[in-house]
């Protein structure tokens, strides 16, 4: 008779999947935004098939988490959707580096028997979502989309209960793209009408559009790829009204300002090509750890981000940065270093 | 050999080890006011009494008012418990003067059993079923709803425990006095219990105020929403605390822990009311 002990000790060991022990040298623990968690997870999995030794744990948390505990220095990197406020950046424990290592797109998806396409811009989305536009056949969405048959039904807009750089970003490029008419400032929360429906992550609000006919609300591709929505076509700075897609978010890239330290927006493009709501990501990392393998191992894993893992990006509905970003990255990294 | 002696030192060091158990808990439960207090410090300077009396929540403006998240809490909470006493009282009657004798165990048993289901199931039950074919969408209804089935459980555990430890022989006084079992009910198990009784619902009601992902899930997340109709969306304070600590900055997260301080302290008053009810009616009872 096997002792039961052993028989938990061997449910454990196989069914927990744990890489601890004599399995690896080295664990890295990261947390952030959970926009990159499905870019992080591919990365990671093709990383460990070529550093079987080193681990990866990316907890995710959101970007705000992020910035906290890569502040505190309680991981060994964090991935953000927004750059440090200027007042928080102080409170780093030493020199780092922003790093890009992606871009995604947020976009309107919707609810509507019968329209399989729809094209908006900047201030009509503003009305849409400040509720001034209350009904799929207003005048100004007619406008926009000839000869389709809108319907007179009601809008129900879903937004975020929970606070998110998907929030951020989509305010962000409502507040550049819509000028004057969009009152609500951004941010990861923000003031939003009583009237509107909220739903806690990009599944909650993809569950909102998806059950409620007429529904409006925005989301990250991947969640309204999966949820099978439709997703409106976006009018970017040359006029031209682009869907997303990982071709039409990289190109958006070629008209981004990379400052001194790697910051930049690539929402709102200028390009002809360009999806006006490309949202920017980025890993943050240390100039100095204090431990030699460590430094060795991120200045891996980082290596690894911006160059190989860059291909598995497309079909996971991300778009890849451009080589310039990736040779000024890479020129960063190369800076990391030990004791 | 002189036992008294060795009695007399293990008495001594029995009480110490529990009043230093004692002192303890009162030092922790001081040390989580203060270090949340002073967290929670930047946004009441700023915002003052303001804090308490303004119903506008705004992250970009930096102006948070918590009025309508504490009327939130409130709220649901009063409905859940307008919902769960009277069936969980009626749970623990049956239970204990009506069951017969081969229903008590198993009815008990899936009473406890109840009790110990995390929360978030019922959240979720919540809301897949209640909110999307209930019909009721998310309000302070469905998540009052929600609350009261959660809380349901543990009051009916508690006060059924309660309830049997009435002396058997005054409810058999009350029924040869010629009671019919409402009456002895009225007469024997209540009086006895009544203290009991109350301290069971403010558990269930300590439970419902600080209920946070079920409540998160199906409140609505409605900004400044102050209104009687139940069917309206809202929001409470833990449900506000857990969806937007993680993107927080500084003084967003000094207002949630400024909420956590506040949900602590209505937690006190509520529970030394409760007290003072219960010694109230028990001193009239009593007859001092």
């Amino acid at each position: 008779m096997i002792p039961r002990s052993l028989w938990l000790l061997a449910a454990f060991a196989a069914g927990g999947g744990c890489r601890c022990g004599t399995d690896v040298d080295l664990t890295l623990n990261a947390s952030g935004a959970t926009f990159q968690k499905a870019a992080q997870e591919v990365t990671i999995d093709a990383f460990t098939r070529k550093f079987p030794r080193i681990a990866v744990n990316y907890g995710a948390g959101g970007s705000g988490k992020g910035r906290q505990d890569f502040a505190d220095r309680v991981v060994d990197f964090a991935c953000s959707d927004a750059p440090y406020k200027p007042a928080d950046v102080g409170k780093v424990k030493g020199e780092f580096f922003y790093i890009p290592n992606l871009l995604g797109a947020i976009v309107v998806a919707y609810n509507l028997d019968g329209v399989e396409s729809l094209q908006l811009s900047a201030p009509t989305i503003a009305g849409i979502f400040q509720r001034q536009i209350t009904r799929w056949n207003d005048p100004a969405i007619a406008a926009e989309n000839p000869g389709v048959a809108l319907p007179a039904r009601a809008i129900v807009v879903a937004r975020r209960s929970d606070g998110s750089g998907t929030t951020e970003n989509f305010t962000k490029f409502l507040a550049a793209g819509a000028k004057g008419s969009w009152t609500l400032k951004s941010g990861s929360t923000i003031e939003w009408p009583a009237d509107t429906q909220a739903g806690a992550g990009n599944g909650g609000v993809a569950q909102l559009i998806t059950t409620t006919p007429g529904a409006v609300g925005y989301v990250d591709l991947s969640d309204a790829r999966a949820a099978g929505m439709h997703h409106a076509k976006i009018r970017n700075r040359s006029g031209a009204y682009v869907a997303a897609g990982a071709e039409s978010v990289a190109a958006a890239t070629a008209t981004i300002e990379l400052q001194d330290n790697l910051i930049f927006s690539a929402l709102d493009s200028a390009a002809p090509a360009a999806y006006p709501i490309a949202a920017q990501s980025w890993c943050l990392v240390y100039a100095q750890y204090p431990d030699a393998a460590t430094a060795t191992a991120v200045k891996d894993y980082f290596t690894f981000l911006v160059t190989d893992a860059q291909q598995y990006l497309p079909e996971i509905d991300y778009a890849p940065i451009s080589p310039a970003m990736r040779d000024r990255a890479l020129e960063r990294i190369g800076k990391i270093r030990g004791p | 050999m002189d036992l008294r002696g060795r009695s007399q030192h293990a008495d001594r060091a029995f009480t110490w080890v529990t009043r230093a158990a004692a002192a303890l808990v009162l030092v922790i439960l001081a040390l989580v006011a203060l270090t949340m207090t002073k967290r929670a410090w930047p946004v009441l300077d700023k915002m003052g009494f303001e804090f308490f009396t303004s119903s506008r929540w705004s992250t970009p403006d930096d102006h948070y008012g918590a009025l309508a998240l504490i009327f939130g809490t409130l709220y649901t909470a009063v409905i859940a418990l307008v919902i769960a006493v009277p069936i969980s009282l009626g749970v623990a009657l049956y239970i204990t003067q009506v069951a017969p004798p081969r229903l008590k165990r198993p009815l008990v048993y899936a009473m406890d059993l109840l009790a110990v289901v995390p929360s978030v199931v019922f959240g979720l039950w919540g809301v897949l079923v209640l909110s999307r074919y209930g019909g009721l969408g998310r309000s302070f209804l469905t998540a009052g709803i929600i609350l009261a089935i959660m809380i349901t459980p543990i009051i009916t555990s508690l006060s059924r425990e309660v309830m049997e430890t009435t002396p058997p022989t005054e409810k058999e006084a009350a029924l040869a006095l010629g009671a019919n079992r409402w009456e002895m009910i009225g007469a024997a198990v209540f009086p006895h219990s009544k203290g009991g009784l109350v301290g069971a619902v403010m558990l269930g009601l300590g439970r419902a105020l600080g209920e946070t992902i079920a409540a998160a899930l199906v409140i609505g997340s409605a900004l400044g929403q102050i209104s009687v109709d139940p069917f309206k969306p809202g929001n409470s304070m833990p449900a506000v605390i857990a969806n937007e600590w993680g993107e927080a900055d500084d003084l967003h997260k000094s207002a949630l822990v400024a909420l956590a301080v506040t949900l602590f302290v209505i937690t006190i008053i509520v529970n030394l009311i409760a007290t003072a009810i219960v010694q109230r009616s028990m001193r009239r009872s009593r007859g001092t």
